[in-house]
């Protein structure tokens, strides 16, 4: 079963899956796979903001940003078992 | 000559240290913080490498891809290619990653190395990297990526000597490594073979942002943040402003008793001494300001305010991007305005940009400053508060909210529905270096200095004339002022402005108030000045005005000031944002209404409450 990272819980390790393009050639998917989400990268919520839950605070790689859950929600995961 | 000069330009992601590189290699000052997107245009400075060879090198603005997603990384996209109008195709590209954070730079460096140019790969930072035990085995990834690659430390005056040296030695022949399709694929060999790394983050890092990105702990952190920094403008600045007003006060007195009463004692005295004086005062406070916007922008917290407030500003119509320019236009709208090139949706961008203007410019702290020291008085509230600050704040907070509003109504207009995106980077933190803050200090004292110096000692010597002549004819009934230029264009000003309250002194001071808001501070010191009749020595404005003007006038000018659109520098880099007429037209038109219907309606209430 698929899931996004707007639904993954804060501080759970998870592994990226793919990056899912909402239209054609959609700039933010692609901008998203520029900044590290790939398949296999691990992937973690730091922080939800104060209303709402949006946006994220997401660590990928050695960084750390902040994306609203419009933009995550293409960002499919796996969760470690 | 220009043939023999090497064109070098240095590319990177955003907030790698590209521009703390430049100033160190040209001793520019240009400006840098801890965010991304601080360098938002092509800067160029020259050096000289120690063999004498002639380098023009080019600061470029962050790119996290050659795919550009917003105006600042098109330009760094073209300067690469060679399609930058004005730009030779560099002969030698720095790209500059920071040591912390390679997974993510990485990328990019195999991006531009696909590009063919000679290049050389800086790994910056590696102080911060040899602190959290990250270990970079350079030959390795020299021998890896087929590319030259030195260790900087830009922050260090030693620290960029062996990118000097490769700089200077034979330009790296063209890497004949391929680049392979998948670039994070190969970014990841790269890092498992030639890079250590203790853990993911720094571990201050996470401590901090447990707190600073809570929910509600962040919230009332930053509440607190910038509640403070209104409180010490008020408070911490007063004792020395208090000795630049004695100062003043006691060289015009020394001056009016040395010289006789002339024409040229008028001029030095009331023109020069007394109009840019008033101005002068206020560096303090100016300076505490920019203290703590130079702390916060070093610090790396900006970026997470913009987390905490993101929501909020998109139910208003803008983005969590646009914080830091509007955080920008707190010091001046002109670079606030051009720091909304980082913003990629052009409709979230023209709606930052409009209502830039009214966030609280530090030009406009005078005008504030003078008015509440006259008219508010100096209180405790509630035991901690400065009632004085809680006004200069509230004052501040409304410049916020009717930029809310202003962007609220945008956003109802264009009916937009389409998606915008944030995608915004969180820096690690960093303890700002003393130096650096105090060498921007500094550099704001000097603006602030050269601006008192020039245009705002030019225009109040221009107003000196025109309140002095033409001279009353003997016999003139009235005050000498009334027969001048200046008293002539007042009156006629003051029908239009009547309904709010505002007297013919004060229309005056609005007209050179164009070419910097602060002028009209220094602009009612010297028409006061001149208008004192006979041995009643013409004092300080504050005083002065506190004793002449109604409270509802004060209230109404104050209000003027939260809106008005009386700088021309913002309106011609507004216009040079955005090409177009229409836009500079819609926003000196949208802020001259507004700042006269509240002005209006302020006044009215004021007039009839008292």
């Amino acid at each position: 079963m698929d899931q996004s990272l707007k639904d993954l819980k804060l501080r759970v390790e998870a592994i990226v899956d793919r990056v899912e393009d909402v239209q054609a050639a959609d700039p933010i998917a692609a901008r998203l796979r520029d900044l590290g989400f790939v398949a296999g990268e691990p992937v973690r919520v730091v922080a939800r903001g104060p209303i709402g839950g949006d946006p994220l605070v997401v660590q990928i790689g050695y960084t750390r940003f902040a994306l609203r859950r419009a933009e995550a929600a293409r960002v499919m995961i796996r969760v470690a078992a | 000559m220009s043939a023999a000069s090497l064109q070098v330009a240095l590319v990177g992601n955003p907030n790698c240290g590209k521009t703390a590189l430049f100033n160190r290699l040209t001793g520019s000052r240009q400006k840098v913080a801890n965010y991304a997107g601080v360098t938002v245009e092509r800067k160029a400075g020259e050096l000289r490498t120690p063999s004498g060879q002639h380098v023009r090198l080019l600061d470029l603005p962050g790119a996290y891809s050659l795919g550009a997603t917003s105006p600042d990384e098109a330009i760094t996209r073209d300067v690469c290619l060679g399609l930058m109008a004005g730009e030779t195709k560099p002969d030698l590209l720095v790209c500059v990653a920071d040591a912390t954070n390679l997974r993510l730079h990485l990328r990019f460096v195999l991006e531009v190395r696909a590009l063919g140019l000679p290049m050389i790969l800086a790994l910056n930072m590696c102080d911060a990297a040899a602190r959290r035990g990250i270990l970079i085995d350079r030959a390795k990834l020299e021998a890896m990526l087929g590319v030259p690659v030195v260790e900087t430390i830009a922050v260090r005056a030693d620290g960029v000597g062996k990118l000097l040296d490769k700089i200077d030695g034979e330009l790296p022949p063209l890497s004949s490594v391929a680049t392979p399709a998948d670039l994070h694929a190969e970014v990841r060999h790269l890092i498992a073979s030639a890079v250590t790394m203790p853990r993911r983050t720094a571990a201050l890092d996470d401590r901090i942002d447990r707190w600073a990105l809570h929910p509600v702990g962040g919230l009332l952190m930053l509440s607190i943040v910038m509640f403070l920094i209104f409180q010490a403008v008020f408070s911490w600045a007063a004792p020395l402003q208090d000795g630049i007003d004695a100062g003043i006060t006691y060289a015009a007195a020394a001056l009016r008793s040395a010289m006789p009463d002339n024409t040229l004692r008028s001029l030095l005295v009331d023109g020069m001494l007394l109009g840019a004086g008033s101005v002068v005062v206020f560096l303090p406070q100016i300076l505490l300001l920019f203290l703590f916007i130079l702390v916060l922008e070093e610090s790396g917290y900006l970026p997470r305010a913009a987390f905490l407030l993101d929501r909020l500003m998109i139910g208003a119509g803008l983005t969590g991007r646009s914080f830091i320019p509007l955080l920008s236009s707190f010091a001046c709208a002109v670079p606030g305005i051009m720091a909304a090139r980082t913003i990629q949706d052009p409709r979230d961008r023209l709606a930052t940009i409009l209502v830039a203007p009214l966030m609280t410019c530090s030009a406009r702290l005078p005008v504030y400053a003078l008015l509440i020291g006259a008219f508010i008085p100096e209180r405790t509230v509630g035991g901690v508060f400065n009632l004085q600050g809680l006004v200069l704040f509230a004052l501040y907070v409304a410049g916020i909210v009717s930029a809310l509003a202003v962007a609220y109504v945008m956003k109802l207009v264009r009916r937009d529905k389409a998606e915008h995106s944030l995608l915004l980077e969180l820096p690690s933190y960093r303890l700002p270096h003393v130096t650096d803050v105090l060498i921007g200090l500094w550099e704001r004292a000097s603006i602030f200095l050269k601006r008192v110096g020039g245009i705002i000692l030019t225009l109040t010597v221009l107003l000196w004339f025109l309140s002095t002549y033409p001279v009353a004819p003997e016999g003139f009934v009235g005050a000498a002022i009334d027969y001048s230029y200046a008293g002539r264009i007042g009156k006629a000003m003051e029908a239009l402005f009547a309904p709010i309250g505002f007297n013919w002194q004060i229309c005056i001071a609005l007209i050179p108030g164009l070419a910097a808001r602060e002028v009209a501070v220094s602009s009612l010191a010297t028409v006061y000045a001149v208008s004192a009749t006979g041995d009643e020595a013409a004092g300080q404005l504050l005083p002065l005005i506190a004793a002449q003007w109604s409270l509802a006038t004060a209230l109404s000018l104050i209000v003027w000031y939260v809106f008005a659109p009386q700088c021309v520098s913002t309106l011609a880099v507004i216009r040079r944002e955005t090409q177009s007429w229409k836009i500079v037209a819609l926003a000196t038109g949208y802020l001259f209404a507004l700042a006269y219907g509240a002005s209006w309606i302020t006044f009215r209430i004021a007039s009839a409450l008292s």
